[in-house]
């Protein structure tokens, strides 16, 4: 990885998105694995599901930690995703700045209201 | 500067109405648009999502207002309309997913990326993603 800091920063060049590009791969993949074992506890329950099969599924610690995770990793994925569309489609740059300064504050703010969902489960 | 670099067209604005309307779209370039609009719609709906998430397993008594929800509405908002934009995320969920899939399937493997698979590819999330929102959507409404 390309050093970002410093006096030694790079600031143009090949590698320069990969970063970007890396993370949202990886946090696609652990979100892909996450609905997989979500979906695998759904179907393979016994009955129809009422409330008391749905918490349980997110109450276990394993899932606590692993839904912690996913959370993290949407929004950081939706930002690196947002982010993108927005380099593209909005060209004022204080247009641009402001929907990126709410582009934050909405993940942020989503992320922390799903966490403590979790947490107090 | 000789008389043709100079006359050299430059279409740096495109027109919403009149430019847009005429592109011909490959099943590659749909996939591709509504990638980000599935994805934009997720982001937008993402508090409702949260909402979802929190009355679903927060209680009992939260469980039924979810239900409720979905059944009979909440507030000023009729049932069917919030079962319509959960349709949406379905929808949503499952294109962004399978057009995921196809990228990074594109990302790892070299013979993936050429013409017809592109388009064999699209083609292919569009069957899965739409296939399954309306097995899902005939659920979720009731149908059987």
């Amino acid at each position: 990885m390309s050093v970002n800091y410093g006096s030694k920063r790079v600031v143009v060049g090949a590698h320069y998105g990969l970063r970007d590009w890396l993370s949202q791969r990886v946090t696609a993949v652990l979100m892909a694995l996450f609905t997989l074992a979500l979906l695998a506890q759904v179907i393979f329950s016994k009955g129809p599901i009422g409330y008391d099969k749905w918490a349980g599924i997110f109450s276990a610690q394993w899932m606590k930690v692993l839904t912690f995770t996913v959370i993290i990793s949407l929004a950081w994925h939706a930002w690196v995703g947002v982010r993108e569309v927005l380099m593209d489609y909005i060209k004022p740059v204080g247009l641009r700045l402001a929907l990126q300064v709410f582009t934050i504050v909405w993940l942020v703010g989503c992320a922390g209201w799903g966490i403590q969902v979790l947490w107090r489960l | 500067m000789t008389e043709l670099a100079k006359k050299r067209p430059e279409f740096r604005n495109i027109n919403a109405f009149k430019d847009l309307t005429t592109y011909r779209m490959t099943p590659a370039a749909w996939v591709s648009i509504l990638h980000r609009a599935s994805g934009l719609i997720m982001f937008l709906l993402l508090p409702f999502i949260i909402w979802m998430f929190d009355t679903s397993v927060s209680s009992e008594i939260s469980f039924a207002k979810f239900s409720a929800a979905f059944n009979i509405g909440i507030g000023f908002v009729p049932g069917w309309f919030i079962k319509l934009v959960a349709l949406a995320l379905i929808w949503s969920y499952l294109h962004h997913f399978c057009a995921g899939l196809r990228h990074l399937w594109m990302d790892v493997s070299h013979s993936a990326v050429n013409k017809q698979f592109g388009k064999t590819s699209a083609l292919s999330v569009f069957a899965v993603s739409i296939a399954l929102a309306l097995v899902l959507g005939a659920k979720l409404f009731g149908l059987y």
